[in-house]
């Protein structure tokens, strides 16, 4: 065998074998590794609601357990905007319902501004209620920036309109760019901006989102302060992708006729 | 038996002092600079980096005598990233947080001219044992500089190593004034320039000569 080492038949088998026993052991640790992963994303993913309500844990405090104290987990039809039994919260899961044809619902070119085709029937929503009044609500957004889908959750205060955290869970947009969405000081500037316009909310039966990035720093003596955060520098792209993203959750495809619904106190 | 031991020794210690990868053969300076702002975390890429080269010597030298020449390079190509992938999933399995600190610099190690450097260099030539004790090697080479850097900039930059504090910072009401200048990548250009200076001061063989030689001034002064 080794006086052809250098033939082209040899050459290719050797190269084949080597891309087998590689692919292999590759998708061998994926898989085997894949249920520890799993827990670990879960985990993050409470810990990330939790942040976004601006509850934060004690150091060594167990998240999972700190979830399930304060964290009151729903499901809602999206079409109808209330509540509903059709799925069962602790198994839910969205994500993969939005992949599945039966379970979700395709958007025209018009609505779906956030760029993610379809949508799940039913989204998943976490409620903090404090003397059975409902103190924060977090609900899940996600939307294509540049080059990723962006995952996150965006916390309301009881009013149904100001914001009190958000955050993205998972992204993959340029590091030190649009990556900098996960920059705690750029996240800082969330709470306290409004939705929607206050005029809106008491006439328009399903009001426009206001709240958008823009290009630069916000001016704070400027009339619209209160829906404008400050864009990310360098990445123009991943910045209009929040700005639809917010858009699009908040609007009529999304949880529009929830929050319409929970105002009048009919979810 | 003596003879074998003195030349695991060589493999194993060279590359620390003698023959650095990133302070003499200037390698790897990427990860340096990009991982060493906390301690905790340029320890987990150290261990990421020695496991990956010390493995991808073995399999490399293992398979030495079989690779034809026209794909060698993509031959240890494919062997170095398939382990890069494993150890990145291993990382994201049980040191979450840590490889998500991490990020796209475990996934660079296919890139870090060190391990390519090694298989193509060393165990390409090198039966497997031995390749695979110079991975080890290099990797402490690699990791003992990293730590170096990485002390040297948790312990001025944030007062703390391993996130324990040592050096009680202004802003929580102790005496030290943290500098800020450290937390940032650039620094590490600064402190491993120093880190050669000061290596290059003591083993004077690892100078370089110069490239050329400063005529002496003939012109006379203007008088």
């Amino acid at each position: 065998m080794a006086a052809n080492k250098d033939s082209v038949k040899y050459t290719v088998f050797i190269s084949l074998v080597l891309c087998i026993v590689c692919s292999v052991v590759v998708s061998a640790a994926a898989v085997f590794l894949k249920p520890v992963q799993q827990v670990n994303k879960s985990l993050e993913k409470k810990a990330n609601i939790l942040a976004a309500a601006g509850i934060k844990a004690e150091p060594g405090q167990d998240v999972n357990k700190l979830f399930d104290q304060v964290i009151v987990t729903k499901v809602v039809d999206l079409e109808t905007g209330k509540y509903t039994d059709a799925v069962n919260p602790a198994t839910y899961d969205q994500r993969k319902a939005s992949k599945d044809p039966q379970m979700s619902v395709a958007l025209t070119q018009q609505q779906d501004i956030a760029s993610i085709k379809r949508v799940a029937k039913y989204a998943t929503v976490y409620l903090v209620e404090k003397d059975s009044k409902l103190e924060t609500i977090v609900l899940p957004v996600k939307g294509y920036g540049l080059w990723s889908t962006l995952y996150g959750f965006v916390a309301l205060k009881g009013d149904l309109n100001t914001v009190v955290g958000m955050g993205f869970y998972e992204q993959g947009e340029t590091p030190g760019l649009g990556g900098e969405v996960d920059n705690p000081a750029w996240k800082g500037l969330w709470p306290g901006k409004q939705i929607f316009a206050d005029s809106d909310l008491q006439q328009a039966n399903m009001p426009e989102p206001k709240i958008h990035l823009i290009k630069g720093k916000v001016d704070r003596s400027a009339p619209n302060a209160a829906h404008e955060v400050d864009g990310l520098s360098g990445a123009t792209l991943t910045s209009n992708g929040v700005t639809h993203l917010m858009q699009f959750w908040f609007g009529q495809s999304g949880f529009g006729p929830f929050l319409k619904n929970l105002r009048a106190g009919e979810a | 038996m003596s003879g074998m031991n003195a030349e695991v020794k060589e493999v194993l210690a060279k590359p620390i002092f003698r023959n650095n990868p990133i302070a003499l053969q200037i390698l790897g300076i990427c990860s340096a600079l990009a991982v060493t702002s906390n301690l905790k975390v340029t320890i987990v890429m150290c261990l990421a980096l020695t496991s990956v080269t010390a493995f991808s010597n073995l399999f490399v030298s293992m398979i030495r005598n079989y690779i034809p020449n026209s794909i060698r390079m993509i031959a240890q190509m494919v062997v170095i990233a398939s382990l890069v992938i494993v150890v990145d999933q291993i990382l994201r399995a049980y040191a979450y947080e840590i490889s998500k600190q991490l990020s796209v610099f475990v996934g660079l190690i296919i890139t870090n001219c060190i391990v390519m450097g090694r298989a193509e260099a060393y165990a390409m030539k090198n039966p497997p044992m031995m390749s695979f004790l110079d991975g080890i090697g290099n990797g402490l080479g690699y990791s003992a500089m990293l730590l170096s850097v990485g002390f040297i900039r948790e312990l001025f930059g944030s007062g703390s190593l391993f996130g324990f504090e040592i050096l009680p910072l202004v802003t929580n009401g102790g005496w030290y004034q943290s500098n800020g200048l450290l937390l940032l990548p650039p620094s590490a250009f600064f402190v491993i320039g120093m880190l050669i200076w000061a290596l290059r001061t003591w083993k004077k063989d690892q100078v370089e000569a110069a490239e050329f030689k400063l005529a002496p001034n003939s012109k006379k002064e203007a008088i």
